[in-house]
């Protein structure tokens, strides 16, 4: 054993293959979404669930966040959970504007 | 506690020397990486921002919103292929986030030629998806469309297109170059004159982060 045989991420390369092949696989399907014109909530259901399978596959594999120690996972995958009320007020704020403007213009 | 009492003991002045000195290494992972992770949190934060803005616009809009399916239509084989250019470069970019991943793998096996090789296939593969982009603009300016205007319905549309698929190409390119360093790097030994391959990853993170941007892109902006 050489000195550098621990250093870093070092897995084994079949895990990568079948990672990427399954991201293949997963953009097949969501293209197929579009293709097939899903409508509705099984098109925004199937398109969420293969996003966030293919964006965890992505993070947890080939970034190696699987195989960090557990303060860099939550110093980095917490805090983007702040963003969910960001997203929530800015969707109430859609809300009201579209009605808003309805109410306005569409007399 | 003994440490705190010391501490509270000092001047609010030696209390920040103090703070400063202290060995505070809270991720036992190289500098590199945690502060790549910092990086690309704070990055999260931005295009979360643009999504989220191209969201509130979308909803408040009183128009109708052009059917990305058409508008990234191609005329292929004889008919309009829906969201084809956008489909070949997401795979684009998959398969050069696998050559990444490999890359990385092969770095810290300390084989230096396929480690380059690789490097070079994923900026190769990145150029091409910078390309593409360039090649999706031009069709798309050329057809009429501006970031006040377009023919298909909501102003708001090119606005959004515009700032969140520039960002991200600009991160692309921003990626390419950063690899092809790497890959001199890699070529001329300057890391095992360092003595570790943890850049290599570290350059790894960055493309990935990419890849994982335009899942995001993908789905909320060309499939919702």
């Amino acid at each position: 054993m050489t000195d550098h045989a621990k250093e870093g991420q070092q897995h084994p390369l079949t895990i990568y293959l079948w990672i990427w092949l399954l991201l293949f696989v997963l953009s097949t399907f969501s293209y197929l979404v579009d293709y097939y014109h899903l409508q509705g909530y099984l098109r925004w259901s199937l398109i969420i669930l293969f996003m966030l399978l293919k964006a965890g596959f992505i993070v947890a594999i080939f970034m190696h966040m699987a195989w960090e120690r557990l303060a860099l996972k939550f110093a980095i995958l917490l805090p983007p959970l702040a963003l969910l009320v960001l997203i929530g007020f800015m969707a109430i704020e859609g809300d009201y504007t579209f009605l808003t403007r309805g109410a306005a213009f569409l007399r | 506690m003994a440490h705190d009492a010391q501490a509270a003991a000092l001047s609010p002045l030696q209390q920040v020397v103090h703070d400063f000195s202290a060995d505070k290494n809270a991720f036992p992972v190289p500098w590199g990486k945690a502060m790549m992770w910092i990086f690309l949190l704070s990055d999260t934060f931005i295009f979360t921002c643009f999504l989220t803005a191209y969201m509130n616009v979308r909803m408040s809009t009183m128009e109708t919103w052009p059917f990305p399916s058409e508008v990234f239509a191609l005329h292929m084989f004889g008919r309009d292929i829906p969201l084809i250019l956008i489909a070949i470069m997401t795979f684009v970019l998959i398969t050069s986030s696998g050559t990444m991943a490999l890359a990385v793998n092969y770095g810290y096996r300390r084989d230096k030629r396929r480690t380059v090789m690789l490097l070079v296939a994923t900026a190769a593969l990145g150029a091409t998806f910078v390309g593409m982009q360039a090649f999706e603009w031009t069709k798309l300016i050329m057809e009429g469309v501006r970031p006040w205007e377009n023919p298909w319905g909501a102003p708001q549309f090119g606005s959004a297109f515009f700032m969140i698929t520039g960002f991200h190409g600009c991160h692309v390119t921003a990626g390419v170059i950063y690899l092809l360093v790497t890959a001199k790097r890699v070529g001329s030994g300057f890391y095992d004159k360092r003595g570790t391959y943890e850049t290599v990853e570290v350059a790894g993170l960055y493309w990935h982060f990419v890849d994982l941007v335009w899942v995001f892109i993908f789905a909320f902006f060309y499939l919702w």
